[in-house]
């Protein structure tokens, strides 16, 4: 039964990928879009540089993780507070992650990217690389936030009665019992997350940057050809999708686990 | 040693808790009877300030500990309490469970925590099982190591909240066993239970809860043999 579907999954999609390579081929416009988008020349001659800008999505990829994850912790314990002396705090968590979530990302890098250095700060404070980072870790943080949030909501209230009934104190429950199983229980939201950080470091390319993105955008100029912008999305894929499957792995095994 | 005075509280327009007034003495064992809904488990919650009380007051050897504002969290480590379902922490070992509070309370670490620790998972049967986390243990294992870590506070009285209902028949006997053996060191106690030939057989004094209020207290042999309120001799057809 199982060998039966494989062949017919095998054979079905052999017969679309057919159709495509000896339809599209067909079009009238095909011969200036492959010279354009599928230039092997200009492939090879710009794919090097184009990993190596990536090296620099990278770096601000992974400089910014463990910020978002100080701040979105921070906020989401802000926003779950009951103490009522404390509500101003809350009430910061709300805003922050209600106006982050309401803008578009690009939108904040270009307020943040182009405001903050206008300011005419000295170097190395008027960088983009910095600024931009600003803007991503400020945006992820807030939706991160709301991930931590719902985690620790997730836990069940019988867990915080029995630390309280230990004699725990409030801050050693939540950081003892609650936390640790929320984030855990969010690992799989926050690969996500990830993923999408991932992706928009290229937005920074607007303000100034040299990643991938911009680094394509340069050849294209240079090179009157679209191909570097294919090679951005190859490099692109080769990490999101192995981390895509990663993170539906997690969700699955989770699945499994609770059930 | 415990001592509620009218106490009453309510959920909404709920009138959960309606002027329950009890003492249980140093040593003694008090259960808790009655229908489902009639209160036991918000009493005993109660008592450990989960609740707060609308009215009446509760004492500890005399200090007033329903009195509003204060810190719950040193009260709260003189009384230990069980749960029906356990409530063990999942993501840490039976021994990280019963060593988190004694070592975030009172300051202590592993290594001095270790011998009496040991001692108490021996006593109760589980020395083999401190490394095990609590989805790797029976329903009875997980419960006793919850017993284990109430007790690793040295609680100057125990509060047991149904603690074999969720459990398959054959491991009620197991965590009853435990607590016989409280009880014959001398543990001050309080239960909730719907065991009634153990209540029976081990309290001091049984406390029969209806709608809120003590319908009737007394010994077991009166409670069971002879109980003077209708409503207490319905319950029991009921049940036994
Ligand atoms: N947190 C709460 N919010 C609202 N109502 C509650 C809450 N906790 C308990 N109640 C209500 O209080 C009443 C008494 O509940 P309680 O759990 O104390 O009864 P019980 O005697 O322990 O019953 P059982 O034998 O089923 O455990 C019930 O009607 C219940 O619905
Ligand atoms: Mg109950």
């Amino acid at each position: 039964m199982r060998r039966r579907s494989n062949i017919i999954a095998g054979v079905s999609t052999t017969l679309v990928v057919l159709a495509i390579v000896t339809l599209v081929p067909l079009a009238p416009g095909w011969a200036a879009v492959k010279k354009s988008f599928f230039n092997a020349e200009v492939f090879a001659q710009t794919f090097p540089r184009l990993v190596q800008a990536f090296l620099w999505d990278i770096a601000i990829f992974l400089w910014s993780v463990p910020l978002i994850t100080v701040i979105a912790l921070a906020i989401a314990l802000a926003r779950d507070t009951k103490n009522p002396a404390l509500f101003p705090l809350k009430l910061f968590g709300i805003l922050y992650t209600d106006i982050f979530r309401g803008i578009p990302v690009i939108l904040v890098v270009y307020l943040i990217g182009f405001g903050i250095p206008g300011l005419g700060l000295p170097r190395p404070w008027n960088s983009p690389y910095i600024w931009g980072t600003v803007a991503l870790v400020l945006t992820y943080s807030a939706y991160v936030a709301e991930i931590f949030r719902s985690g620790i909501e997730s836990i069940h209230d019988s867990q915080r009665a029995a630390a309280a009934s230990l004699g725990l104190s409030q801050s050693d429950t939540m950081r003892f019992v609650v936390l640790p199983q929320a984030i855990r229980r969010v690992v799989p939201a926050n690969m996500n997350m990830l993923i999408a950080l991932q992706k928009d470091v290229a937005l920074l390319s607007f303000i100034g940057p040299v990643e991938v993105l911009r680094q394509a955008g340069v050849f294209k100029s240079l090179l009157a050809n679209f191909t570097p912008y294919v090679g951005a999305a190859l490099i692109f894929l080769s990490v999101t999708i192995p981390a895509t499957r990663y993170a539906d792995y997690l969700i699955a095994r989770q699945r499994r686990e609770r059930s | 040693m415990l001592e509620l005075r009218d106490v009453a509280k309510s959920f909404g327009g709920n009138r959960v808790l309606n002027g329950i007034s009890l003492t249980v003495e140093r040593g003694e064992m008090v259960c808790l009877i009655g229908a489902s809904g009639s209160g036991k488990s918000t009493l005993l919650r109660c008592i450990n300030l989960l609740e707060p009380i609308d009215d009446g007051a509760v004492f500890l050897d005399g200090q007033d500990i329903s009195e509003p504002g204060l810190n719950p969290d040193p009260v709260r480590r003189r009384i230990g309490m069980v749960f029906q379902s356990y409530n063990l922490f999942p993501h840490m070992t039976a021994e990280e469970n019963v060593m988190l509070a004694p070592r975030r309370v009172h300051g202590k670490t592993r290594e001095a925590l270790r011998p009496q620790v040991t001692e108490l998972f021996t006593r109760f049967g589980l020395a083999d099982r401190m490394q095990h986390y609590p989805d790797q243990l029976s329903g009875g294992q997980q419960q006793r190591v919850a017993i284990v870590r109430a007790l690793a506070m040295r609680p100057e009285i125990m509060l047991f909240d149904e603690i074999t209902s969720a459990l398959d028949p054959e491991l009620v006997g197991e965590v009853l066993d435990v607590l016989r053996q409280l009880r014959s060191e001398g543990m001050t106690m309080v239960l909730a239970t719907h065991e009634m030939k153990f209540a029976a057989e081990l309290a001091d004094k049984i406390c029969f809860l209806d709608a809120g209020r003590i319908a009737e207290q007394g010994p077991p042999s009166q409670i069971f043999e002879a109980p003077q309120k209708a409503r207490t001799r319905a319950f029991l057809s009921r049940v036994l």
